[in-house]
């Protein structure tokens, strides 16, 4: 966890008696919707089809318990009792009332959770690594340096009006879970040949509409430059970034139309200009946002405790162990994936009960720690191995011992047409019915790592261009069609995913998942060859053929 | 933005308006006494594009109370019940067509 200074809590309380007047004038006639809509924007309220939504941020996917149960609070108090984690660490809740919002944001003010920037043309959360601080093989912890960035971007005047939303991602491990390719800017910690601590640079990501992964503009920025370098970039988009289209707004766009030599000449020509100024970094700020971060006194423990070894002998515990338990960075310890795809269920939902269980389990085992992760799952970084079985027992009577982490039932998506204003299409009874066909826990576990990522629309939220098997829902006619591609992937090896042929009805998209698995089975080379590897090797031909042979 | 006044409004059937309310963002559609109702058996329906315009004309100026106002096809029985005209607004009308987490 993070502990909010003075700046930062009275930031929040006044951004909550600003807002609590805003939703005052506008409910009095005193603001027009035009006049409002911008401001509940920047406070994360968008108009959904049903309601209002209230998009919260989650700072580089880094729960309390406290605040857990406190967002229970809200989804039960003023929402229809249940959340939904989104693919970029934030929780929406889809049923909110706008002359009750105020009050939902002072209780959440109170834990020091908020909801600026998380829309709006501005910068937007800073998304991290999930296992961030405990991963095995981090170079650092990743987190100290995306607070920095929160602090330096939060009301940032020169970057609240960009021609278009910005998302920066932060990864510090050779395996990326932040998914910084697929970000305006992504950022990869790493140490020079000095030992000192940087960043590669990368920038252009996005998805949506024109998809692009990220491309390196620096090789190397040192932790000490890397608000100015940040600023630089953001200066060259504020300046050349299109306004005129929304849909060549995006830096992605700049990037490839300006060419990323040429980009990154601006950049430079800007940062030269501005690097050695007030936003140098020195030390003593990083060291003291690394000590309000929350790390565990960890126990010396062995690493294969009795506990563990005992329980080994209980199927179910094994088949959850293997899928959801993670190497920690300390012997004794572990890194648990709370799965939130049940089978049938809403990717990414929990119910405030859920949540509040959860928070106790925080408690009892994970230090009082959360995590989010973009793969709308939940973690907790700080599980004794010991606790493992007991650990499995609470979090099954609450239904959240699902041992499907990284398979084929551990699928993405949006809340598409079911809520979304903008959707074409639903992709959430997408996902249940393909979590339905592959309920069988040794078919996925034979399947192996298969990730299925869904989109509503072409905007892209459920990150659809890299799944393993990607599905994009649009319409046609006034009936939902579902476009298919495969061996896109979101990490280190970032890389979209390549259409297989026409779309294909709602009604047949689960068949033609099943369809392409049982083309991996038959042609993978061997078991250990992942869905992702035997499409790269092969291309998507033969899964093409499998797929439209009959329709 | 620009205005919904201000687009090309065509119609190929009988139609409505429909927006947010806006202290709750409820669905709401516009009435023939000029009003609201959440209930869409009360809009009122509309055949022909100057009329939709008018209806509309009426819903816009009604910014206190509603959000995003537009037109949206519906479908006339020949007992005169009305049902939404398309995927979209059937879920606007009966909610999502899943069942929420906390009711499942």
């Amino acid at each position: 966890m993070y502990a909010y200074d003075e700046i930062d809590r009275t930031l929040v309380n006044e951004r909550v008696a600003e807002f609590r007047d805003q939703v005052k004038r506008r409910l009095s006639g005193e603001l027009s919707e035009d006049e409002f809509k911008m401001l509940r924007l920047q406070n994360g309220v968008y108009l959904q089809l049903h309601a209002y939504m209230y998009r919260i941020a989650i700072p580089y996917g880094t729960l309390s318990s406290d605040q857990l149960r406190r967002l229970a609070h809200v989804a039960r108090r003023y929402d229809r009792g249940y959340g939904h984690f989104t693919t970029r660490q934030n929780i929406q809740f889809n049923w909110i009332k706008l002359a009750e919002l105020p009050d939902a944001m002072a209780d959440l003010a109170e834990v020091g959770i908020q909801s600026m920037q998380t829309s709006g043309n501005n910068m937007r959360n800073v998304t991290s690594d999930q296992w961030a601080g405990v991963a095995p093989g981090e170079i650092e912890d990743p987190r100290i340096w995306a607070e920095l960035l929160r602090q330096f971007t939060t009301l940032h005047p020169e970057f609240s009006f960009l021609p278009r939303k910005f998302k920066i991602a932060i990864t510090a491990s050779d395996h990326d879970r932040a998914a910084i390719k697929i970000h305006d800017i992504g950022l990869r910690l790493l140490k020079n040949e000095q030992g000192e601590t940087g960043f590669e640079v990368l920038v252009g990501g996005g998805l949506g509409r024109s998809p692009f992964i990220a491309k390196t503009i620096k090789p190397f920025v040192h932790g000490h430059d890397i608000l100015s370098y940040v600023e630089a970039i953001l200066r060259v988009y504020n300046q050349y970034g299109r306004r005129d289209n929304i849909y060549k707004a995006r830096i992605k766009i700049l990037v490839h139309e300006l060419g990323i030599e040429k980009f990154a000449a601006e950049v430079e020509e800007e940062w030269l200009q501005i690097r050695d100024g007030a936003l140098k970094i020195d030390d003593g700020v990083v060291e003291d946002i690394r000590s309000r971060f929350f790390y565990p006194a960890y126990e010396t423990l062995p690493a294969m405790p009795d506990e563990l070894k005992q329980a080994a002998h209980d199927p179910k515990f094994e088949a959850w162990r293997k899928n959801s338990v993670f190497a920690h960075k300390v012997q004794g310890h572990a890194i648990v994936v709370v799965s939130l795809k049940p089978v049938g269920g809403p990717p990414g939902d929990a119910t405030a009960d859920q949540m509040d269980a959860l928070a106790d389990i925080a408690d009892t085992y994970s230090f009082g720690e959360i995590r989010v992760g973009h793969e709308q799952n939940l973690a907790l970084p700080h599980v004794r191995k010991s606790d493992l079985p007991k650990l499995w027992k609470a979090l099954d009577a609450i239904g959240l011992a699902i041992p499907n982490v990284n398979l084929v039932s551990d699928i993405i998506a949006c809340p598409g047409l079911d809520y979304c204003s903008l959707a074409n299409a639903r992709s959430i009874p997408i996902a249940q019915e393909i979590t339905r066909r592959f309920a069988n826990h040794d078919t996925a576990n034979l399947i192996g790592r298969l990730h299925i990522n869904i989109s509503g629309c072409i905007n892209a939220c459920g990150h659809h261009h890299v799944g393993h098997i990607g599905i994009l829902g649009v319409e046609k006619n006034d009936e939902e069609f579902y476009q298919i591609t495969i061996g896109g992937r979101a990490d280190e090896g970032a890389v979209l995913g390549t259409l297989i042929g026409p779309a294909v009805p709602y009604g047949e998209v689960a068949d033609v998942v099943e369809d392409i698995v049982e083309a991996y089975l038959a042609l993978r080379a061997h078991p250990e060859e992942l869905f992702v590897d035997t499409v790269k090797r092969l291309g998507v031909e033969p899964f093409k053929e499998r797929v439209y042979a009959t329709r | 933005m620009t205005s919904p006044l201000q687009q090309k409004i065509k119609i190929t059937g009988p139609s409505i308006i429909t927006a947010n309310r806006t202290w709750d963002g409820a669905v709401i559609y516009r009435t023939g006494a000029k009003g609201w109702s959440d209930d869409l058996s009360h809009a009122a329906i509309v055949r022909t594009a100057d009329e939709a315009r008018a209806l509309l004309a009426e819903a816009v100026a009604d910014d206190l109370g509603a959000i995003g106002p537009y037109i949206a096809p519906v479908e006339v029985a020949a007992d005169g019940a009305v049902k939404p005209g398309n995927m979209r607004e059937h879920i606007r009308l009966t909610g999502a067509t899943i069942a929420l987490p906390a009711q499942a």
